[in-house]
């Protein structure tokens, strides 16, 4: 659990130093913007171009987006909190993400969940998203992925893996860089 | 002996068939938009002319095609609802938000034929004055996300979208939109709060209707992927030869996601009603039958929300008789026709059209927990009721699993749910009750067994160790 905003967070006058969006990224934002006929409606696709380049949502990050759609910074701090995507504390480089919902619990998404916590030295019994200590690896229980019938299935980053036995589960894991 | 159609899935799977626009023009892509654009007024005897885009919605009123999300309200109908005097711009939104647990259609046509949707939804955009459109698509599909992104460009390009489109006059624009992981952006009103940048908290309904008061509270239409998909294929068939897929009232085809305990578990697409709930779990070109030596425990027909069947149910069904009058016959669970009234009839829903299948190696108490965590989990939070209850529902199941039920845990829940239902603000206050009401009432016994067992061995001093979670028995289906 992250702390509060800090009381000054009124989202236009800070710009910390220490974060800055490259132009590129900033350049995306723009487009991003410019799909809405209302700004606010950007906010969910800016969010993601920042996590996917900071890899979580800091406070810095909610004012600058904030001040970028002309909100405050509670506008975006409550989207940030309610969307499970979204994380405010740093992962692992590679998040490991297996499907608990109905489908591929019957296929075997508990097992595979607590093989993957074994073999990365992590707390099969511990609730949430866990991160080695090497910051490598993050493994956590996510919602139904509609892959059901292909159960049980898990994401690594942004690629899904259908049909996960522990042998393919042990080749993703040694895939990842 | 029923056949898998394949109407939208017709090019999806087939070799050799890729996403790209040159392959999908192979193969008669954007004729229907063509024909479309290229609809000419009609002139009536009484001197009323109807335009193209009327037209096209006159014919998806008759094809009879209803919503493949969830609902299976008439899509014709829907867009009739749309307030056209208002002034005020019309928007489209397809829903790609894909979450209900147990279904995986959507996901197929995004990944392989991503040209077909983005033609669909030109369509059903030119037929209702659309300017302006979004995809909104579910944060986990990141792929699909690009994928589409990329299927735009390449429509764009061809000036397929854009200004002028095709030299007809017409200017629709249309964006990618991801969600980021919460369930609830699949209700239309909560998908439309998400789209404007905010929590997806669903509107009450009056007022907000979309059809009136949608995006930017504008007159807004939200439409499934599949949905949209039909348009396409009313426009080239016309609504009357759509019609006749299917059966009465229950028309087209629908793409159906099976999984679970089956030995082929999958997607088939088929006209509606043409197959029965047994057929397509145990038929060799559908689900393939449960594995070898189970036996059936219950199905959920329609996605997690849909109430749940227990093997061997029976059910009293109205049905028009030869003589024409109607008539209450018996039907098993595994003869029900799977369509969208029979479904109602026998007490659930056909929902998304997915059907999950559990024999008798499941814990029934472990399976209606699973669900009940996912619901716990989603409620946006916003109504008492739900927020609360669903929370509650998914403790006592928790503590039933874990080996501190309590025999009185069956009604306590029964209690909760009837709590929930017919008390939120949107429909997922029944979305998390029905399947508790439901498991519990159908496998009281079960639910009681636990309970009382559990109150049992917690008599004794120093009770034994927890169970584990265990849910499935292997891994390999």
């Amino acid at each position: 659990m992250s702390a509060p905003l800090p009381a000054n967070a009124r989202g236009l006058a800070v710009s910390p130093v220490s974060f800055q969006v490259p132009p590129p990224v900033e350049a995306e934002v723009d487009e991003l913007i410019s799909h809405y006929p209302q700004k606010r409606s950007a906010s969910l696709m800016v969010l993601h171009e920042l996590q996917e380049h900071f890899g979580c949502i800091s406070k810095e990050a909610i004012e600058w987006t904030a001040a970028k759609l002309g909100l405050q910074a509670i506008n975006v701090y409550e989207v940030v909190t309610f969307y499970p995507m979204f994380r405010q504390d740093p992962v692992g480089k590679h998040q490991l993400k297996v499907c608990r919902t109905l489908s591929c619990a019957l296929g075997g998404a508990y097992q595979l969940r607590d093989y993957l916590c074994q073999k990365l030295g992590l707390d099969p019994h511990a609730h949430g998203i866990q991160t080695t200590k090497d910051k490598k690896f993050s493994v956590e229980f996510v919602e139904c992925l509609a892959s059901c019938g292909t159960a049980p299935v898990m994401m690594c980053n942004g690629d899904f893996y259908e049909g996960v036995s522990l042998e393919k589960a042990d080749e993703i894991v040694a895939k990842c860089p | 002996m029923p056949q898998e159609y394949r109407l939208i899935l017709k090019h999806a799977d087939a070799p050799g068939y890729t996403r790209d626009i040159e392959c999908y023009l192979r193969q008669g892509g954007y004729e229907d938009l063509k024909k479309a654009l290229a609809l000419q007024p009609k002139v009536w005897p009484d001197g009323k002319t109807m335009g193209g885009p009327e037209q096209i919605r006159d014919e998806v009123l008759k094809s009879g095609l209803r919503g493949r999300g969830g609902a299976g309200f008439s899509c014709g109908l829907k867009w009739s609802f749309v307030d056209r005097k208002s002034g005020k711009p019309i928007y489209l939104i397809c829903n790609a938000d894909e979450s209900e647990p147990g279904t995986f259609k959507d996901k197929q046509i995004i990944y392989k034929d991503p040209h077909q949707l983005l033609e669909g939804m030109i369509i059903s955009c030119y037929a209702n004055d659309v300017h302006l459109a979004y995809i909104y698509i579910r944060g986990e599909f990141v792929e699909g996300a690009r994928i589409l992104k990329q299927a735009l460009a390449e429509a764009r390009a061809r000036n397929f979208l854009g200004k002028n489109i095709l030299g007809g006059g017409y200017d629709l624009e249309m964006y990618i939109h991801r969600g980021a992981g919460a369930y609830i952006c699949g209700e239309e009103t909560g998908l439309i709060e998400s789209l404007e940048g905010k929590r997806a908290y669903p509107r009450i309904k009056p007022p907000y209707f979309p059809a009136v008061l949608g995006l930017y509270m504008c007159p807004t239409i939200v439409n499934n992927v599949e949905t949209l998909c039909a348009v396409k294929h009313i426009v080239a068939m016309g609504g009357a030869e759509f019609a006749k897929l299917g059966t009465p009232n229950n028309t087209g085809t629908r793409i159906v996601s099976i999984s679970g305990h089956v030995k082929r578990p999958g997607y088939y697409e088929v006209e509606v009603g043409k197959a029965t709930l047994g057929e397509l779990i145990n038929d060799p070109i559908f689900g393939g039958g449960l594995r070898d030596g189970r036996q059936l425990k219950a199905i959920i027909p329609g996605g997690s929300s849909a109430k749940v069947f227990k093997a061997g149910e029976k059910f009293k069904l109205k049905r028009k008789g030869p003589d024409g009058q109607m008539a209450t016959v018996e039907v098993d669970l595994l003869d029900l026709p799977y369509d969208f009234d029979s479904l109602q009839q026998a007490g659930s829903m056909s929902g998304s059209g997915a059907i999950i299948v559990m024999d008798d190696t499941t814990d029934i108490v472990e399976a209606l927990a699973n669900v009940a965590e996912f619901y716990a989990h989603e409620s946006c939070g916003q109504c008492t009721p739900c927020r609360e209850g669903s929370l509650w529902m998914s403790k006592a199941l928790h503590r039933l699993t874990h080996g501190h039920g309590r025999k009185q845990d069956a009604d306590y829940l029964l209690r909760i749910a009837q709590n929930i239902q017919g008390r939120t603000i949107c429909a997922f206050g029944e979305a998390c009750s029905w399947p508790v009401l439901s498991f519990v009432n159908k496998f009281k016994d079960e639910f009681e067994a636990r309970g009382a067992a559990d109150e049992a061995r917690n008599m004794v001093k120093g009770a034994g160790p927890m169970k584990d979670l265990k849910i499935a028995a292997s891994l390999d289906h």
